[in-house]
């Protein structure tokens, strides 16, 4: 592997912690390896839980973090990369042109997070109407409860 | 398997002109306003015949709640743009608010033909960060159950796509097999769908008495009426006419694609998380991992058809091999003291009501866990911050990411066969949308 | 279910074929006929969202067999259709639409909200999902369940059809001014931007 990233291990599965401008690198050489398929692409926003402790000592905890799952299945081997993206300048490269199945997955992320994906063909909202505004996933918007009224409910007292 | 392709198949494998399909040509990627400019001019005559064709949301082959834009020259599909969200729950928000033990009821409403395979996925999930082990029974009534709900969805998916295809005798016959399936579950659960049945820390009952007898009469019941699925569709002339060559797609396409499930096994790629990953017994029962030749439409509806069977092998097995004991682990931390001795037991009382109002805390961690549902990799990604909520609860539903495949499956087809496409790929809407 | 009133005696006529001519008249309202064949050719359009689509549609297979009440013929198109049974939650992005459909069916129009989801939002109380769909177009009848089981949808159109047939419906429609005070904000002008379409209060 050329680039050298942090890697730790979680629940028996590797994770790797490349910064975002390493992303590109290293799932090109994890490509090489043989992971043909990003499972999964998803995004955690660590805004209520900033002191987590499952991050190696040398990778700077940030707002939002991008999760991507990779597999090789000739291999049976699984490995996970959590980029640490701040919050001021949420871009990450986009692994489609390794990767078309993320296409919808980064979209996604898009769509629930406001991270968007440099190189992206299409990043637009995928899930939301279109004129939505805000991103629901983020920690600071609210679930957006709404209390439910009966009709004819007895008046409060 | 084996499927016979009539002579000058195409079959994909292979082909060189396919491989640019993975830089995803086959996708429209247009906003409303956009289309309507990227039609030709209805005025000119001299214009191509080039229109946008909008199927859906509210269309019966659509399943549910899909919308496709289709650009088309005359009758051929060009490119395709997959419009979903419409029925977005935000379950990924509200899973957040609920607890580990509230978290199946959340889950199991995404995938609603196969509901306990998301309450497996997030139960592994939350039992894996706990680092609790459940009770055998617990395990191979899981793995009972799933089978059984793997049976169901076929049935599900063999009379839907009947249906779609003009067979409309073939909904009627899949859903009075699945029917007979939903009494036991009804049986079990208390539920016919939606069951919050597999919980982390095992299973919320023991099975009933007799339950052998149930699961023996399904196992008598089920087969021949496969035999006849056989016989009314798969030496049809038109059923094999409408699939066979339709949808083609190669193994590499389907792992640059991130298929999973039948998908990417009719395209010849052996792949089946229970095999490959074997998670909770599926490594102590015997089964085929059934592929395709062609990856056509006609090898999915086989392929579905066919694992119907291997899950019935599956059941056989398990009816034979089910072990006694708990079918909850007796971990005091996750698991509610027994009826009885809450009138006994006044800390009993206590226990009870902690652990159904705060619930349990959970260690700090992340942790993705995988499952193999009857569509694909169902995987759960949760992050814990040590309190008795998920911080974080993600899905990675199969069906959202087996959609992406349609473009590239409808791609030089018919209008006719899109519906066929869709059909096999099987996505479930609830799923797809979260 | 209680015998058709309307009809006077109707026992016999079977029995008697074209003899009993003479006492075989039937003698109604003209209201009266109506409401019932109303009631009695109910064709509801498929409108399946999500989980209570699909026991919506095993009410209709062979074991509920919801033909039994003239009920089977779910018609793709609105137009053809007099019955919507919103089964399954309704999403944000899918409200207009839902409405868009069903201004499409023609009067006299009936609306069954299946499931906790579509009544009231059910256990998904968020910003996605709108909390009842009676916010967007006006409901009769409500199933409850999550989902609701067949013999449920069939009671509620059972409980629907005695409705049609007494006129209960149609005087409550008149008496609150045509739907269950629906209000739906104007289109915008032309030439303004494109709003999203504003649901309504209650």
């Amino acid at each position: 592997m050329t680039t050298i990233v942090p890697e730790t291990s979680s629940f028996d599965q590797r994770v790797l912690h490349p910064l975002p401008d390493q992303l590109l690198a290293t799932v090109g050489d994890l490509h090489d390896e043989g992971f043909l398929t990003a499972v999964d692409v998803t995004a955690v926003d660590y805004l209520t839980h900033p002191g987590r402790t499952d991050l190696p000592a040398d990778v700077c905890p940030e707002r939002f973090e991008v999760v991507v799952s990779l597999h090789a299945h000739q291999r049976h081997e699984r490995v996970r990369l959590r980029v640490q993206v701040p919050a001021d300048d949420p871009v990450v490269p986009s692994l489609f042109d390794l990767y078309p199945g993320t296409e919808a997955m980064e979209r996604e992320v898009f769509d629930l997070f406001g991270i968007s994906f440099d190189g992206h063909p299409d990043m637009t909202r995928i899930l939301l109407p279109e004129e939505w505004e805000g991103h629901p996933l983020r920690k600071d918007v609210d679930t957006g409860r709404i209390p439910v009224q009966f009709r004819e409910a007895p008046v409060q007292r | 398997m084996s499927t016979e392709a009539p002579e000058g198949t195409d079959t994909g494998l292979g082909s060189a002109e396919r491989v640019h399909r993975r830089d995803g040509s086959a996708v429209l990627r247009v906003s409303e306003a956009g289309a309507f400019h990227l039609a030709g001019d209805p005025d000119n005559p001299d214009d191509d015949e080039r229109m946008i064709l909008n199927m859906g949301p509210s269309h019966p082959s659509t399943h549910g709640v899909l919308r496709l834009m289709l650009e088309m020259e005359g009758e051929t599909v060009l490119r395709t743009k997959p419009v979903i969200g419409y029925l977005h729950t935000g379950m990924e928000k509200t899973g957040e608010n609920l607890s580990y033990l509230q978290g199946p009821t959340n889950v199991t409403r995404m995938d609603y033909a196969a509901p306990l395979f998301s309450e497996l996925a997030f139960s592994l999930a939350t039992e894996k960060l706990l680092g609790i082990e459940v009770p055998p029974r617990a395990t191979w009534i899981r793995m009972l159950m799933c089978e059984l709900n793997r049976v169901a969805s076929h049935l599900l998916f063999q009379a839907t796509n009947g249906m779609d295809l003009g067979a409309v005798s073939m909904m009627i016959y899949g859903w009075r097999e699945r029917e007979e399936v939903l009494r036991f579950f009804e049986k079990v659960t208390g539920l016919r769908m939606n069951h919050n049945y597999i919980r982390p820390g095992g299973v919320a009952a023991d099975l009933p008495d007799g339950w052998q007898d149930d699961v023996r009469r399904l196992l008598d019941l089920i087969p021949p009426r496969l035999d006849e699925y056989d016989t009314l569709l798969t030496g049809q002339p038109i059923f094999r006419e409408r699939l066979q060559g339709v949808g083609v797609m190669t193994p590499a396409e389907a792992l640059a694609l991130s298929a999973t499930g039948p998908i990417l096994r009719s395209t010849g790629y052996a792949w089946d998380l229970r095999r490959d990953e074997p998670y909770l017994a599926y490594d102590q029962v015997d089964f085929d991992v059934l592929v395709g030749t062609y990856g056509d439409s006609f090898d999915r509806f086989a392929i579905r058809l066919n694992e119907t069977r291997e899950s019935l092998r599956i059941v056989e097995q398990i009816l034979d091999q089910m072990p006694s004991g708990d079918y909850r682990t007796q971990d005091k931390k996750v698991t509610p003291p027994p009826r009885v001795r809450i009138d006994d037991s006044m800390e009993a009382l206590i226990h009870h009501f902690k652990i159904f109002t705060e619930g349990f805390h959970v260690p700090e961690g992340e942790v993705y866990v995988a499952v193999e549902s009857p569509r694909g990799e169902l995987g759960c990604y949760l992050v814990s911050d040590g309190g008795p909520n998920p911080y974080r609860m993600h899905i990675r539903g199969p069906s959202f990411v087996n959609l992406q495949t349609l473009p590239h499956l409808m791609e030089g087809g018919l209008i006719a066969d899109a519906v066929a496409v869709i059909s096999s790929v099987d996505p479930i809407m609830g799923e797809v949308d979260r | 279910m209680r015998r058709l009133p309307i009809l006077g005696d109707v026992s016999r006529v079977a029995d008697d074929g074209l003899e009993g001519l003479e006492h075989n008249f039937v003698t109604a309202r003209i209201e009266d006929l109506v409401k019932w064949s109303r009631a009695r050719s109910c064709w509801p359009a498929t409108f399946g969202l999500a989980c209570c689509a699909i026991e919506m549609m095993a009410t209709g297979a062979a074991h509920y067999d919801l033909a039994r009440y003239g009920m089977e013929v779910f018609r793709a198109s609105p137009r053809q259709a007099d019955l919507m049974i919103v089964a399954g939650r309704v999403s944000q992005k899918m409200a207009p639409i839902l409405r868009q459909i069903y201004d499409q069916m023609m009067e006299p129009k009936w609306v069954i909200s299946m499931g906790v989801c579509a009544s009231s939002g059910g256990m998904f109380n968020n910003y996605a999902i709108v909390q009842g769909v009676d916010q967007v177009v006006p409901v009769d009848v409500y199933a409850p369940g999550c989902p609701p089981g067949p013999e449920t949808l069939m009671h509620a159109i059972l409980t629907l059809h005695e409705n049609i047939r007494t006129g209960e419906l149609t005087r409550r429609r008149i008496d609150n001014d045509g739907g269950a005070a629906i209000h739906v904000e104007a289109p915008p002008p032309e030439g303004t931007t494109e709003q999203p379409v504003q649901l309504g209060r209650r």
